[in-house]
């Protein structure tokens, strides 16, 4: 989903910190990209790609830190780590899940120059 | 491929997740190779990993920065911008997703009909292409806004907060917002709206909030719509509805036809439910003595 508009996204955050902290390159960038955040790792790669041509991180290694999936089953009272959203308790089955984590898409460094 | 979402053809049809090769990316951090800093567990980054586990500084022109930042927080600025500027005018909005063909927009223009004579109304109109929507809005007597997305697949909060310029003022109304017709890329996009409503009609399948969780775990309502229709299709409502609790234990459910009228008024006494409960929200601080 919406991809491309994430990796611009990402690259007005790259635009952003250049001016604020005097930087022209951009090496490598990581990215925290939860398993409930409803996007695609492998689209990101081909948008970020995409995007960032001719611009401060033309060529930059993108390097996705996947996050888990946690959710707070209401049926055992524990603290669960799911894949997926429509997934079960993978204790007891239920469904009655509160999502805890693992929905964030973030910029959480960059190797600059 | 569109321009916005990155869905469609080409390279990406190829890119599926069945390849066989893993994404462990082990090229990545090129410059450093072999001497610096590694991501390690909980996402921090290790700089005595290298072959002396030591790292040496002042050696390069690179150095690393901390952002921290997430990449919707643009989006969610705007969104919350926009929700300032309705909760000053004491503005209830709802922002409808559904695929295209749910019946959104005549879903709309009854509710309009119904609920003109009591409250203010104005509606924001998403769509790639094309004001049918909006004028069959405007034909109801109430204010709209065509938003044309061109290439991309939903609204953001950066149009409707330019769409909600041109609206003539809407003291204690209702905004609806009706987004581009897509069961995916809505879901993400905050727009300053009290709740979203996802459309589901009945000639869809009723898996489809296992197909699209994301937008029917965002969603507070799910309508499921055309129920006129029903003897005459194969949708089991109940499965339905046990899916859409899957993804989201809290969503509430109501059943109508737009069409026929049955249902709208829980529909409708829903709208003056949660409008009510966001005006409560929004005066509650200010009774509050200084």
């Amino acid at each position: 989903m919406h991809e491309m508009s994430l990796a611009q996204g990402v690259l007005d955050i790259l635009r952003d910190t250049a001016r604020k902290q005097g930087f022209s390159r951009v090496k490598t960038v990581w990215l925290e990209i939860g398993a409930l955040a409803g996007v695609d790792p492998e689209a990101i790669r081909f948008c970020f790609d995409a995007v960032t041509r001719d611009t401060l991180a033309d060529g930059a290694g993108l390097d996705i830190i996947p996050i888990p999936g946690q959710a707070w089953c209401m049926q055992c009272s524990q603290a669960v780590t799911i894949a997926a959203r429509m997934e079960p308790c993978p204790v007891c089955g239920g469904y009655r899940l509160q999502v805890t984590g693992g929905e964030e898409m973030r910029v959480k460094e960059l190797q600059v120059e | 491929m569109c321009t916005v979402c990155g869905c469609g053809t080409g390279e990406e049809a190829v890119h599926t997740h069945d390849h066989g090769h893993a994404h462990d990316h082990s090229h990545a951090h090129e410059g450093h190779a072999g001497t610096g800093y590694r991501p390690v567990a909980g996402g921090a980054l290790h700089f005595g990993l290298g072959p002396a586990g030591a790292h040496v500084g002042g050696m390069s022109q690179q150095r690393l920065v901390q952002v921290e930042r997430d990449i919707l927080g643009k989006n969610n600025g705007y969104a919350e911008r926009n929700r300032q500027r309705l909760a000053g005018h004491e503005v209830f909005a709802l922002n409808l997703v559904s695929s295209p063909g749910s019946g959104k927009t005549t879903l709309l223009t009854h509710t309009i009909e119904r609920m003109k004579g009591e409250l203010p109304i104005a509606v924001i109109e998403g769509d790639q292409q094309t004001s049918f929507d909006a004028d069959r809005i405007r034909a109801t007597g109430v204010p709209a806004i065509q938003i044309n997305t061109g290439k991309g697949c939903h609204l953001d909060a950066h149009m409707v907060g330019h769409a909600l310029e041109q609206l003539p003022p809407l003291d204690r109304g209702l905004l609806l917002i009706e987004n581009v017709g897509n069961l995916v890329c809505p879901a993400a996009f905050d727009l300053g709206e009290a709740h979203k409503v996802a459309i589901l009609s009945v000639t869809e399948g009723e898996d489809k909030p296992l197909k699209y969780p994301d937008m029917f775990h965002a969603a507070s309502l799910m309508i499921l719509n055309k129920i006129d229709l029903l003897p005459y299709v194969r949708f089991d409502v109940e499965k339905c509805i046990d899916y859409a609790r899957r993804v989201n234990p809290d969503i509430e459910v109501i059943l109508l036809s737009a069409q026929s009228g049955e249902g709208m008024e829980q529909w409708l006494a829903w709208i003056r439910r949660e409008w009510q409960a966001q005006q409560r929200t929004v005066s509650a601080p200010e009774r509050e003595p200084a």
